[in-house]
């Protein structure tokens, strides 16, 4: 039986913004196109929700706040000033507090920068995706490749961290291509990318076109050697992942998202957000109203909008320390996992299976933890279904 | 009741499709059984696989009254019945029923390998047989040929056959004026005990068992108490009535008569089709001689595709064994699939379609392996086994030798197509005894290892004649063969559902085959999979499935690990189907396909 939950002293806030200038193909995340957001309400209703899981957390000392989306450089900077300052007021902020931002790196959006770094946000995350007008083209975004090099430059001028995304894996898409775009994207970095392979998610005009047959990935074996591609070539400059598509330079990999892999508490506010919060012994899983206009009014009348806010199950505990632990490249860590899921590791698992994926050289278990090498992260999905299902 | 003098009982038999049942629309149609509303097409196939298939699977019997010429009115019981060689067991039933039967042979067709088989049946039934030319309406028709085949083939008098067109409705009357003037009455006595009888069976959900039954000597009537010979179990009558095709219940059924009865039987076990229904009261003394067995030639392995259906499946067989008493079934465990039944059929039509009716009538979800024939296994100690399951193979050093049926074959074809199917007949290792020519067509008669035939022949058949050859068969001797068992590994694991018994010549092609299949069904995993076809110790084909190079989702979810997790708790309800072999797990489903492949 598993002991009961320890509350952390620590607590991420993630901060979901539903609003997008124009949807991409792509995209299953939250996003929302509306002409008429009344920007002061919705300051008041992010303040408000805020508030209510400051009262369901408890006093904190908050590490990171996340504000994504959506396109949340289309928010006014004000917001994201009104939002820092309450949590400052809420909460004891950590002296090392990392605000991200995520940003489109259109040209409206990197004039609004500099005002947001005044608003107290210091690192920017861009959503690049690519450095070819064909590719960005073929993936809806509204920008250049031109203008999104400039979005770097900007980004690289106004903070002191910021990363940004890129999509690979696109159709047609070869090693040597790859190799090359990814090389020319290092030399506009500072200590951090992400690189996400094109996933095409149910309910997204891309799933449509691939059921028509109208659009058409790489096959196994070159998505294979993408992945490694990007491995070994992020890897020599320096920028190893620390997590199956984040890589960083030492001391640079983003603190918010550890905070999801290391399986800490973090707070979520705003439509569709998801929380884990540890209250009264148990991990709670909690999800804000998916939908903008409902979230808004429930807000507004109830304080907050949550459609969900439930204890966990130890065995789900376990399911989710390792769904997001063995991302990363250190893995888990014995202690973290015992505070978090009550029990050891060793009692968590099948040892056979243990045994079986350690010969396989899938994973590496000892006294420290669990995390999975190379080999396993690359074949991370079945390595944890084999351990948790 | 009726006088005996005006009843006529008959089997109407053919080969498949020569129009039986489109006859027996139009006999009940002017007999006034149906009214122009309820009438369709083949009305008595009413089961739903014998209206999308087009063919009849189980005979049905009509009651119908027939004014004739001559002024009096005839109770006319009709059997309609299967014409594919595999529900032959349906037809020999319905003729023990019967004094006559009236012979479709489709005049475009002519006289197929069916309509031979179903010829003699009749003849050794004693039936007096009335031969009536169908399908006059087409182009095609040959009637004069047809005589002359009829004649020289089988051996009956066709002057005066009768020529129709089912479909038209021309000449039915000529039909039933003829079965009327050319059968003869069944015999009988009134006022003696009963004896009837039991020609089939089948469960309904309301009154339990209904038996069709026919009254040799004696009468059955609403309340008597009865008695199953066989069973030695008594009950009292609750219902007794005809088919017209309606179920229209009467009070009492005599002498020569055909009907049904129910009697609130709902222990499946004690009504065996072939016994002797009596009184219980004043029993007879001897039952009458029954049906003979029926014998399985084709062996196959059926488990619920969900391990918890198991004593579904074993009520759900138990109930169609009433419908069906032809085919065979017993308990099986095996380590890939389960708890199961070994399952024994007429053919493979047979098995297809008990598999089919367990699937819709029962609602089951079933998986099946492939089909096996019956062997004689000669152990070195001087005993022999009858084998017909490849998991019970004796280790080879106990093994004499092996012996394995072979069936007389008559095939009948155009001549365009006969050198094919020669070809074929001898791929199969196919023995010709005659070739013989009939208006037009050839006879082909081989002797054909039985196992080469449970395995694709019959649509290899259909396929390389466009449909056209038509095909018959019966058990013929037992002779020694070089056979051999082939087993699957995986990672070195036997797969016991997969095993197979064949003929040396061919063990390295099939074997070859399903690892090359089965390459393509298992899913990579994280460790390479072998898959080896063997015999003995000795491998004679292997396959290895690569282990995956890659299988991570890389986007980010952010903060939203449910969804990962609940699409992980799917894959967990999922591993319920899945089997371990060495250090990999596959999902049992790549054997379903594997053995699904096998019917193609
Ligand atoms: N043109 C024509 N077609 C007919 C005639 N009689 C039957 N058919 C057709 O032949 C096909 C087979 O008829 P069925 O009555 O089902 O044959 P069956 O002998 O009962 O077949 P099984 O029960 O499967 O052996 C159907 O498509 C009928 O419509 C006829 O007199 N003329
Ligand atoms: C929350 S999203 C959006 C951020 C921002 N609105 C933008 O579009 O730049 C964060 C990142 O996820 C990645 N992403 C979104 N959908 C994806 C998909 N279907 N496959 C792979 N990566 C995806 C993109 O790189 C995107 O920048
Ligand atoms: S990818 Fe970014 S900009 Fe595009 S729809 Fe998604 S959240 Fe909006
Ligand atoms: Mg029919």
């Amino acid at each position: 039986m598993a002991e009961t939950i320890a509350t952390p002293d620590t607590l991420a806030i993630y901060v979901h913004w539903p609003f997008c200038r124009s949807l991409c193909p792509y995209c299953d995340f939250n996003s929302h196109v509306s002409d008429h957001v009344d920007h002061a309400r919705w300051r008041a209703a992010l303040l408000r929700e805020l508030e209510h899981y400051a009262e369901l957390a408890g006093p904190r000392r908050v590490t990171s706040i996340f504000f994504g989306g959506g396109t949340p450089s289309l928010m006014a900077p004000d917001t994201a000033a009104a939002v820092i300052e309450a949590v400052a007021h809420h909460f004891i902020l950590d002296e090392d507090i990392e605000i991200t931002l995520e940003a489109n790196p259109t040209s409206v959006e990197s004039a609004h920068l500099a005002a947001f770094a005044g608003a107290g946000i210091n690192r920017v995350s861009l959503g690049i995706q690519a450095l070819d007008d064909a590719a960005l083209a073929f993936l809806g975004r509204t920008h250049s490749a031109e203008e999104a090099i400039t979005a770097i430059e900007v980004a690289a001028h106004t903070f002191e961290r910021y990363s940004f995304d890129l999509i690979y894996a696109r159709p047609g898409q070869s090693v040597d291509q790859w190799r090359r775009e990814l090389e020319q994207a290092i030399g506009r970095t500072r200590g951090h990318i992400s690189v996400y392979q094109l996933t095409v998610e149910r309910g997204t005009p891309f799933y449509l076109a691939q059921a028509r047959g109208d659009l058409v990935l790489p096959d196994d074996p070159v998505l294979a050697a993408l992945f490694e591609t990007t491995q070994e070539v992020l890897a020599d400059a320096g920028m190893p992942a620390y997590e199956i598509s984040n890589h960083a330079a030492p001391g640079q990999a983003c603190r918010h998202n550890l905070a999801y892999w290391q399986y800490s508490d973090y707070a979520g506010i705003g439509p569709g957000a998801h929380g884990r919060i540890t209250a009264a012994g148990r991990i709670h899983a909690t999800r804000q109203h998916r939908a903008p206009e409902i979230w808004l009014h429930r807000v507004e009348d109830h304080g907050h909008a949550t459609q969900t806010n439930e204890p966990l199950e130890p065995q789900s505990v376990v399911a989710e320390l390792v769904l997001m632990g063995l991302r990363l490249r250190c893995g888990i860590d014995a202690a973290n996992f015992r505070a978090r899921a009550g029990m050891a590791l060793d009692e968590a698992f099948d040892p056979v299976t243990l045994r079986r994926l350690e010969e396989g050289r899938l994973i590496v278990h000892n006294s420290d933890g669990l995390r999975a090498t190379p080999s396993g992260r690359q074949r991370l999905d079945s390595v944890v279904a084999a351990l948790v299902v | 009741m009726t006088d005996l003098s005006h009843i006529r009982n008959f089997a109407i038999i053919a080969h498949i499709d020569h129009g039986k049942s489109t006859l027996a629309d139009r006999l009940i149609q002017h007999c006034g059984g149906l009214s122009e509303r309820e009438m369709h097409d083949q009305v008595l196939d009413s089961m739903e696989l014998e209206r999308e298939r087009g063919i009849t699977i189980k005979a049905q019997t009509v009651r119908l009254m027939y004014s004739a010429r001559d002024g009096a009115t005839y109770a006319l019981n009709l059997i309609d019945t299967p014409g594919h060689v595999d529900f032959s067991y349906e037809v020999s039933r319905s003729l023990a029923a019967c004094e006559g039967s009236l012979l479709i042979v489709d005049a475009s067709q002519g006289v197929e390998a069916q309509t031979l088989a179903n010829a003699y049946l009749a003849i050794d039934a004693g039936h007096e047989i009335v031969p009536v030319l169908n399908k006059i309406d087409l182009p095609a028709a040959e009637p004069q040929q047809v005589r002359e085949q009829i004649e020289e083939v089988i051996g009956l008098d066709a002057s005066e056959a009768v020529e129709i067109s089912a479909k038209t409705g021309a000449g039915i009357e000529d039909v039933l004026e003829a079965l009327v003037a050319r059968l003869p009455a069944p015999e009988g006595e009134a006022d003696t005990p009963l004896q009837a009888l039991l020609v089939d069976s089948w469960y309904d959900p309301y009154l339990g068992v209904v038996a069709l039954v026919r009254i040799k000597n004696g009468r059955i009537s609403k309340g008597q108490r009865i008695r199953m010979m066989a069973t030695d179990k008594a009950y009292r009558v609750d219902r007794v009535g005809v088919f017209t095709p309606a179920r229209t219940e009467i009070d009492a059924l005599g002498p020569g008569e055909i009907g049904f009865i129910t009697a609130s039987i709902r222990a499946v076990a004690d009504c065996q089709v072939g016994d002797t229904v009596t009184d219980d009261r004043m029993p007879v003394e001897a039952p009458l001689s029954g049906f003979k067995p029926s014998v399985p030639v084709v062996f196959c392995s059926l488990f619920p595709a969900d391990a918890a259906a198991f004593e579904d499946l074993r009520e759900s067989l138990a109930k169609l064994h009433l419908n069906d008493a032809s085919f065979h079934f017993d308990p099986e465990n095996s380590a890939a699939l389960g708890v199961g039944f070994r399952c024994g059929f007429l053919g493979l039509l047979h098995m297809e379609i008990v598999q089919e009716r367990l699937a819709r009538e029962f609602d089951l979800e079933l998986i099946a392996t492939a089909p096996s024939v019956i062997y004689q296994i000669h152990l070195t100690d001087g005993t022999s086994i009858d084998l017909h399951n490849p998991s019970d193979f004796p280790d080879v050093t106990r093994i004499r030798n092996i012996d394995e049926p072979w069936i007389k074959a008559n095939i009948i074809v155009p001549d365009e197509y006969l050198g094919a199917i020669l070809q074929l007949c001898t791929d199969r290792r196919g023995e010709q005894i005659d070739l013989t020519y009939v208006g037009g067509r050839a006879m082909a008669t081989y002797r054909l290892p039985l196992n080469e035939v449970v395995f694709d022949f019959y649509d290899r058949l259909k396929s390389i004649s466009r449909g056209y050859a038509s095909f018959d068969y019966e058990l013929e001797s037992y002779r020694q063969g070089d056979l051999v068992k082939v087993d699957i590994l995986i990672n070195g694991d036997p797969v016991d559902a997969l095993s197979m018994i064949v003929h040396r010549g061919q063990s390295e092609a099939r074997g070859r085959a399903l690892c090359v299949r089965l390459k393509e069904l298992v899913p990579r995993q994280l460790f390479k999979v072998a898959i080896q076809a063997v015999i003995g110790g000795k491998v004679i084909a292997r396959e290895t499935v690569g282990a995956m190079r890659k299988d991570v989702t890389s986007k980010c979810y952010g903060g939203d690990i449910t969804r990962k997790r609940k699409l992980l708790e799917k894959q967990k309800a999922g591993k319920k189907r899945m089997r371990q072999y060495g250090n990999v797990e596959i999902p049992q489903s790549a054997f379903i396909a594997a053995l699904r492949m096998d019917d193609n």
